[in-house]
């Protein structure tokens, strides 16, 4: 074992294993249909069988927060993927490379795309081609590339100067054969940490996009829209507000502090360099 | 120090080009002509090809790049094609919202973080600084527009003493105008509140392990004395990184609370902007948001260089 559990690490994965859990029996049960359009529920409250009660069209919250785990985690994985994808191999080549033009020529674009958030590069291709949770995923995966690539880059530049780098290369081992072999594996622990917190601000992303109507479109559940639906009725029934809005909360304290927890659990000597946010 | 910032300036202009370039780009890829939309199905050939010599855009995409942004320095953002308004005056309107409501915020976040982050690194030890630490970690997990929300429940339903959105210009009354902005300003602030105290705990934690202020504790300093004294500087740098950071967040933020609270900003002037299909001013909303990304990033570096002289060398 190369750690010892630690708080935060628990904590973290029991509020992301309850959001995975949700996730994954939505797809099996759920309580009533989420999508199911009821007049006569309409504002049911809790109880007899609708836990949490029924929103504005009598859809059963509780149904809804269900698949919005799953709209969550999927938009989530596959921003995440989008940006590690590009990012890492980025990073590593600008750090194998650190004084290289390529290398520079990476860092520069990356600031540049830093300028860009994810909210406006969603609002610019949801002008362009359309608002929907392709779009989101895109924009949120691209918006994420910079932070990946420059936590990859610094890990890079550490794992650069040790002596095993020093002797792979000695050996006449290839700069792929030394990337693939010996930098990967040992980035490997800062990259996970930094996935866990960009799932966090990924969740945050596709929140207030879905709230903006730029994110997952109608009827698929997703929490941000949730909340935009339920803002009209906040003077009314305020529990609409309220159950997606601790959903997103404990879903990204969850991502944070997993990201936390991994961070001193994998290696406690990089606990100093920070996962870029 | 000159030469720094002359480099400095230099690439942020470049990048402000590169990202002129790229968002036009990526308008223009646009499938369907503005005038041919603005005419309807049943205009004339003759009528579409009038329209769009008078919008400029049978011209090459270079020339139409060139005047766009050529113009965007004199403060000319063009012509609306759906509206006919021009473009440039509606954005410094908007803009001005929007930046009272991101400094605000701002100046909401520095209040809470950094005593907040100050006392929890010099009390890192009891009960009290690590509740402040668990609280800032929940503080980084609501997004701006939730707390947005849960402040009207709280403050708009419940003690019906706030107004739960609309906004009121300065200069017809600058009471209600305060009374308006007071919850957007803590919905942004209280967020990156939390998550500036974070940074501020580490960094003065950090400060604190230095042998500069054992010195300066040795000679008679109190612990508040010496960190004021000699500390504040030095922990500054790295929260001047994050402020800046922080500053970009916020101005995005700012584009969602703006909705929450109905306030007629940027973001509000974008999001209409792109249910009405009005491109054109789409285009110029995101180029200054973008442009306001790149400057701050620009202005952290001058920060840079004026509290840590180490740094001026670097990069």
């Amino acid at each position: 074992m190369r750690g010892r559990l630690n708080a935060s690490l628990v904590t973290g994965g029991v509020l992301v294993g309850i959001v995975v859990l949700a996730a994954l029996v939505s797809f099996v049960w759920t309580p009533h249909d989420p999508t199911l359009v009821d007049a006569a529920g309409k504002l049911r409250e809790p109880g007899d069988g609708y836990l949490l009660g029924a929103d504005k069209f009598g859809r059963d919250t509780f149904s809804q927060l269900m698949v919005g785990a799953r709209t969550t985690l999927y938009v989530g994985i596959v921003a995440v993927g989008i940006a590690a994808a590009i990012g890492v191999p980025l990073g590593v080549i600008a750090g194998m490379t650190p004084l290289g033009w390529l290398s520079e020529l990476i860092m520069r674009v990356n600031d540049l795309v830093f300028a860009f958030p994810a909210l406006l590069l969603a609002v610019m291709l949801g002008a362009v081609y359309g608002a929907g949770t392709l779009t989101a995923m895109i924009a949120i995966g691209v918006a994420t590339v910079p932070a990946f690539a420059r936590v990859a880059r610094a890990a890079t530049l550490q794992v650069m100067v040790t002596d095993y780098i020093l002797a792979a290369r000695a050996a006449g081992r290839r700069r792929a054969a030394v990337a693939f072999r010996h930098v990967l594996p040992n980035i490997s622990s800062v990259l996970i940490v930094q996935a866990s917190v960009s799932f966090a601000i990924a969740i945050l992303a596709e929140a207030a996009l879905s709230f903006l109507g730029f994110g997952t479109r109608p009827p698929t559940p997703s929490w941000g829209r949730m909340l935009q639906e339920s803002q009209e009725l906040l003077f009314s029934t305020p529990r609409l507000a309220l159950w997606p809005g601790l959903a997103i909360a404990l879903a990204v304290l969850g991502f944070n502090l997993l990201g936390d927890g991994l961070r001193d659990y994998l290696d406690p000597k990089l606990r100093r360099i920070r996962a870029e946010r | 120090m000159i030469l720094y910032l002359l480099k400095r300036l230099g690439v942020f202009v470049a990048s402000v080009a590169v990202a002129g370039v790229l968002v036009f780009a990526f308008m223009a890829v646009l499938p369907g002509d503005p005038a041919e939309v603005a005419l309807g199905v049943n205009a004339t050939p003759e009528a579409v090809a009038a329209l769009r010599a008078e919008f400029g855009t049978d011209r090459p995409a270079a020339a139409q790049f060139a005047d766009w942004f050529g113009g965007l320095v004199t403060g000319d953002f063009g012509t609306s094609y759906v509206t006919s308004a021009p473009i440039g005056p509606q954005i410094a309107e908007r803009l001005n919202v929007t930046v009272a409501l991101v400094l605000g915020g701002m100046v909401i976040a520095l209040l809470i973080a950094v005593p907040a982050g100050t006392f929890a690194a010099v009390h890192h030890r009891n009960p009290l600084g690590a509740a402040i630490s668990a609280f800032s970690q929940v503080g980084i997990a609501v997004p701006a527009f939730l707390a947005g929300i849960l402040l009207v429940f709280v403050f708009a339903v419940k003690a019906q003493a706030l107004p739960s959105g609309g906004y009121v210009p300065f200069a017809d009354d600058p009471a209600e105008w305060l009374r308006s902005l007071l919850l957007p300003w803590l919905s942004l602030g209280l967020v990156q509140g939390a998550v500036l105290t974070r940074y501020v705990r580490s960094a003065v934690l950090d400060v604190m392990r230095e042998d500069y202020l054992r010195t300066a504790r040795a000679k008679g300093r109190g612990r508040m004395g010496a960190l004021w004294r000699h500390g504040l500087r030095n922990a500054s740098v790295p929260v001047v990184t994050v402020l800046g950071l922080q500053l970009a967040t916020l101005l995005i933020g700012a584009v969602v609370v703006e909705r929450v609270f109905v306030i007629p900003g940027l973001g509000d002037l974008l999001l209409n902007g792109v249910a009405g299909r009005d491109l054109l001013l789409v285009q110029g909303v995101v180029m200054v948001l973008v442009a306001a990304v790149l400057l701050i990033n620009f202005l952290v570096d001058v920060a840079y260089a004026a509290l840590d002289p180490r740094l001026r060398g670097a990069r």
